[in-house]
């Protein structure tokens, strides 16, 4: 809405200001020296969060006149990024999920990183968690700044597990790192509630059935696409298991088989299931419900010794500017300076920081109930690479509709799986935009 | 609409303005026309003509130019896939749940409140109140009602001893769900079109009826719905066109799920088009649709051709 209306008044400005005064080089939007436009995509908890960031910024940088953006998440978000730059209207910084940001890169649409440009603003590879910047990387060369990792988690309630017997001495969920203890403490806190074990958003939904199936999936090895998203690589026994599994959950009325996002968060919040899986980022709603909960790693089901989890980061990147301009790119990096140098207030918000000197300090340890699930950043698997996949993108929407009809029982796993190898087959065989 | 303003003003340039008052109007006329002509052919013709460029082209949303020609090759690809098939039917099959009952409940509904003898403006005001919401609005509202667990709907249902359905999460009754919003919130403007429809007719044929012994019921089916014979053509092509025009309660409500089972023609235009950047692509479908929709278009103007024939 915000970008809607800025656009045309802009637009219409800049029209006016041609028709009458001539004025040649008018680009709306950029007013002077010292300006600096940024986009981003965070609401609830995170836009709070980030607008205390920039007011910080501001503060700390008077000289720089910051006009942030905040746009929806989701595709209309890249789209118009996409389109702003293609047009030569770019913002100076742009956040981009990690997993779509590299299609950009793709395309052409972001400015790289030189090293001698991080380095004079300090941010060198050793200053970030390994598992992000290496995910970042296109070709070996740097193109977006990792501010967080953002996994998805388990929460629990911890009166519900106590009352059930699920907590140990000092207060901690004993691992539920098989399937059966999985099952049982589902049941066991479904005895308590009353009402579900667990709950996980199913209608409506396409990003969280799809995070909580890759969870799985990756936990037994499993690989989507392969060949940058050309080739088509589902295992119908792995993805066989886990769907069974989530199956299971619904089913046997551990989890409710038809519940949405806010119903969810609903059925958590009020008490009415033991267990909630999702993002870290609603740690916000729930302190905000006082709710007595606390969040740790999702349950390594299916690994055995190896973890692994479905995660994304958001990054900060430029988008590619039309002519070059060392200033405003050394202005751009002063901004994302800023923001890792404020990784504590961005943690508050359930996010792993990717900025080392702040994730390894005693501060980020006592954390809690952030910190608990830290080194899931460490086991966090992005979304496969492929033009047409990331985060809300149409590869989500294809596996997670389709998951999500296994999870309310609608369709078998078997025919859930050729129903996911035949339409990303279409997606994987079509000539790439890009 | 554009086709109604122009058949109406072509009408009424016929009959109502006297022919040397019509003949000194050309220039002005060509006066006052022109920004809107202007703006017309800026933003309608012009992206229409476009479009159609693109459609021959792999045209993609990240790239500058029009990129590669393809030829027929978009078209090809589009009447190959399934899941071109299979919105396109969604979008009908919405068209055909909301159509019938848009018409009959505005009429119906209509004809209650022409009735009415005492605050005839709260009903017209209470049915019509709905339709000046935003649609976001209203996809806010229903799916608070439909919420499953928690909703008003299953809530109440649950109290009269009825297990209610998934409304949004069924692949079944996720369409009829749409289309009872759909119902809801556009009803306002049919029953608009009939009651106006309704004060045309002339008080004095229902007094003759009545006196040669005519029920109330004979009276509808002899006069009122005879009589409103051209406002029924209209509501049901305007009804249809827009019907086929949905985007806004599936992109909003179900995000064309549960499994793509109300996905419309439109929001697969937008999926290929903005998600997957595949601009030249979406430009075909969108001009195949566009051939559907003037199908239906045709299809009007010869039923208003053989009424005016016979009026």
């Amino acid at each position: 809405m915000t970008l809607t209306r800025r656009a045309l008044l802009g637009g219409a400005a800049a029209t006016a200001a041609l028709g009458l005064t001539g004025c040649a080089g008018l680009t709306p939007g950029r007013r002077g020296g010292g300006s600096l436009d940024y986009w981003n995509l965070f609401g609830g908890g995170d836009g709070v969060r980030m607008t205390q960031m920039l007011d910080t910024f501001r503060a700390a940088n008077r000289g720089v006149d910051l006009d942030a953006v905040t746009l929806a998440w989701g595709n209309p978000y890249y789209t118009k990024l996409s389109l702003a730059t293609l047009g030569e209207k770019p913002p100076d910084v742009a956040v981009a999920h990690l997993t779509r940001m590299k299609t950009m890169v793709q395309a052409g649409l972001v400015e790289e990183l030189l090293p001698e440009d991080l380095a004079r603003h300090g941010l060198t590879a050793d200053k970030f968690a390994p598992r992000p910047w290496q995910a970042g990387l296109v070709d070996g060369r740097t193109y977006a700044i990792p501010l967080d990792t953002h996994p998805f988690v388990m929460f629990y309630n911890t009166d519900i597990c106590g009352k059930a017997g699920l907590l140990d001495p000092s207060g901690a969920l004993a691992p539920l790192d098989t399937p059966e203890k999985f099952t049982d403490a589902l049941r066991k806190a479904k005895d308590i509630t009353k009402a579900y074990g667990g709950v996980v958003a199913v209608t409506n939904e396409t990003a969280t059935p799809w995070r909580i199936y890759q969870s799985l999936y990756s936990q037994l090895g499993g690989e989507m696409l392969a060949d940058q998203g050309r080739k088509v690589v589902i295992d119908d026994d792995r993805a066989g298991r886990v769907l069974t599994f989530l199956q299971s959950l619904t089913r046997s009325g551990l989890a409710p088989p038809s519940i949405d996002y806010q119903g969810a968060i609903a059925t958590f919040a009020n008490g009415q299931a033991g267990f909630y899986f999702q993002g870290e980022w609603e740690i916000s709603t729930f302190q905000t419900a006082k709710l007595p909960f606390s969040m740790t790693l999702f349950p390594n089901v299916f690994g055995g010794g190896r973890y692994a989890v479905q995660a994304d980061s958001h990054t900060l990147l430029i988008p590619r500017q039309p002519d070059r301009d060392p200033e405003r790119i050394d202005r751009a990096l002063l901004f994302i300076r800023s923001m890792l140098d404020q990784s504590r207030t961005w943690a508050e918000g359930g996010h792993v920081p990717a900025w080392l000197p702040f994730r390894d300090s005693a501060d980020y340890k006592a954390m809690t109930p952030q910190s608990n699930y830290a080194t899931a950043a460490d086991a966090a698997v992005y979304d496969p690479e492929g033009w047409y996949s990331g985060s809300g993108s149409n590869f989500e929407i294809v596996t997670g509709s389709i998951i999500a009809s296994v999870m309310a029982g609608q369709q078998s796993p078997a025919s859930a799986i050729a129903q996911i190898r035949d339409k990303l087959t279409n997606l994987a065989t079509t000539a790439p935009p890009v | 609409m554009t086709a109604e303003t122009a058949v109406r003003t072509g009408r009424s340039a016929r009959e109502d303005i006297p022919p040397e008052r019509g003949r000194g109007a050309g220039l002005p006329a060509a006066g006052f026309l022109t920004p809107f002509l202007l703006l017309y052919v800026l933003f309608i013709i012009g992206p229409a003509l476009y479009g159609l460029l693109m459609s021959f082209f792999d045209t993609s949303a990240v790239k500058p130019g029009l990129s590669s020609f393809a030829g027929l090759g978009n078209y090809a690809e589009a009447l190959q896939s399934a899941d071109f098939w299979s919105s396109l039917w969604h979008t009908i099959w919405f068209t055909i749940l909301t159509t019938p009952p848009l018409i009959i409940v505005a009429f119906g509904l209509a004809l209650l409140a022409d009735r009415v003898k005492h605050g005839r403006w709260f009903f017209r005001l209470a049915f019509f109140a709905p339709y000046i919401l935003p649609s976001a609005v209203v996809a806010l509202i229903w799916i608070w009602l439909y919420t499953p667990g928690l909703g008003l709907l299953e809530t109440g249902l649950g109290k009269l001893g009825i297990t209610a359905p998934a409304w949004l999460g069924d692949p079944d009754w996720a369409m009829p769900s749409l289309a009872l919003t759909t119902l809801w919130w556009t009803l306002g403007f049919n029953f608009v079109l009939y009651l106006a429809g309704l004060q045309e007719i002339n008080r004095d044929l229902y007094e003759a009826a009545s006196m040669d012994g005519a029920s109330p019921w004979q009276q509808i089916r002899s006069i009122t719905i005879p009589m409103l014979g051209r406002t029924t053509t209209l509501v049901a092509v305007l009804q249809v066109i827009a019907s086929l025009k949905v985007f806004d309660q599936m992109y909003l409500m179900t995000s064309g799920g549960p499994n793509f089972a109300t996905r419309s023609i439109l929001q697969y235009v937008y999926d290929e088009g903005f998600t997957n950047f595949r601009i030249g692509y979406a430009s075909a479908v969108s001009m195949l649709f566009f051939l559907v929709v003037l199908g239906v278009s045709a299809v009007w103007f010869a039923l208003i051709r053989r009424q005016e024939k016979e009026v």
